[in-house]
């Protein structure tokens, strides 16, 4: 069978796509979730007080700020004491957890995470009184950050 | 690979009770253990585990981290501090092995 350059286009297309294709499993949100109440505790994720902020579009999912804010004095019995941060489409869900102190000044960190695919992130706050805050974002991804 | 660089930049003073913003890059591949080698064989992982601060002895950030984290692992972060004295980073590596920094700053 002789192909032309359209078809011939369109099947390494096909098969560069295949190549790419995750063989391993993938975290889901059911896992995320499950890994989230394990941090929380007997405490429920309420909105608010936490701020995540990412990118509406990372057009390279190996290197994707993100940043973490917290609403605390960091003082007394209004202290955050840890942070984690999870995603959904990763191969594994945990991304990375902060530890703050009383000596941190303010509950906020900055650093660069890689992401698979276009997916959500989420963060969650635990706060020395128990109480546990939720924010989550939307990340496009253009390419992803994963095996290769 | 080389052997891991940190680079911190730190104030050099700061005010009783002021927030100063810390930043720490360090250069490590952060091999994540999922990417193949040209055979087709799994690259094992070796990343930088643990990452913390510590002033004076106290801790004052501390990250567990995942095979999630880029490449150089970059992580910024904040410091309220009420004396001089020095601020030690240490990152821990899969390997066992341990790279650390330390600056002074003048409170005053």
């Amino acid at each position: 069978m002789q192909l032309n350059r359209r078809q011939a286009l369109a099947l390494s297309a096909a098969a560069a796509f295949g190549g790419l294709l995750p063989v391993v499993a993938r975290a889901t949100p059911e896992a995320t979730a499950q890994r989230i109440a394990a941090f929380a505790g007997a405490a429920k994720p309420a909105m608010g007080k936490i701020t995540l902020t990412a990118p509406e579009i990372a057009e390279n999912g190996n290197t994707v700020p993100i940043s973490v804010t917290v609403d605390s004095a960091m003082s007394g019995d209004d202290r955050v004491e840890s942070v984690m941060i999870v995603a959904e489409g990763n191969p594994n869900p945990e991304v990375a957890t902060f530890h703050f102190t009383a000596l941190s000044g303010v509950a906020a960190a900055t650093t660069r995470m890689r992401l698979a695919k276009t997916q959500n992130v989420i963060a969650v706050a635990k706060m020395a009184d128990g109480s546990v805050y939720l924010d989550q974002k939307e990340v496009k991804v253009t390419i992803g950050g994963c095996g290769g | 690979m080389a052997t891991p660089k940190p680079r911190i930049k730190v104030p050099k003073t700061a005010k009783v009770g002021e927030v100063i913003a810390i930043k720490t890059l360090i250069s490590h591949d952060m091999e994540s253990g999922q990417r193949k080698d040209k055979e087709g064989k799994l690259i094992p992982r070796k990343i930088i585990n643990k990452f913390s601060c510590t002033f004076n002895g106290q801790p004052v950030f501390a990250c567990d981290i995942e095979p999630a984290i880029s490449a150089n692992p970059y992580f910024e972060f904040n410091a309220r501090l009420s004396e001089s004295g020095s601020l030690k980073f240490t990152w821990v590596d899969d390997d066992g092995s341990i790279y650390a920094d330390e600056h002074q700053i003048e409170v005053a």
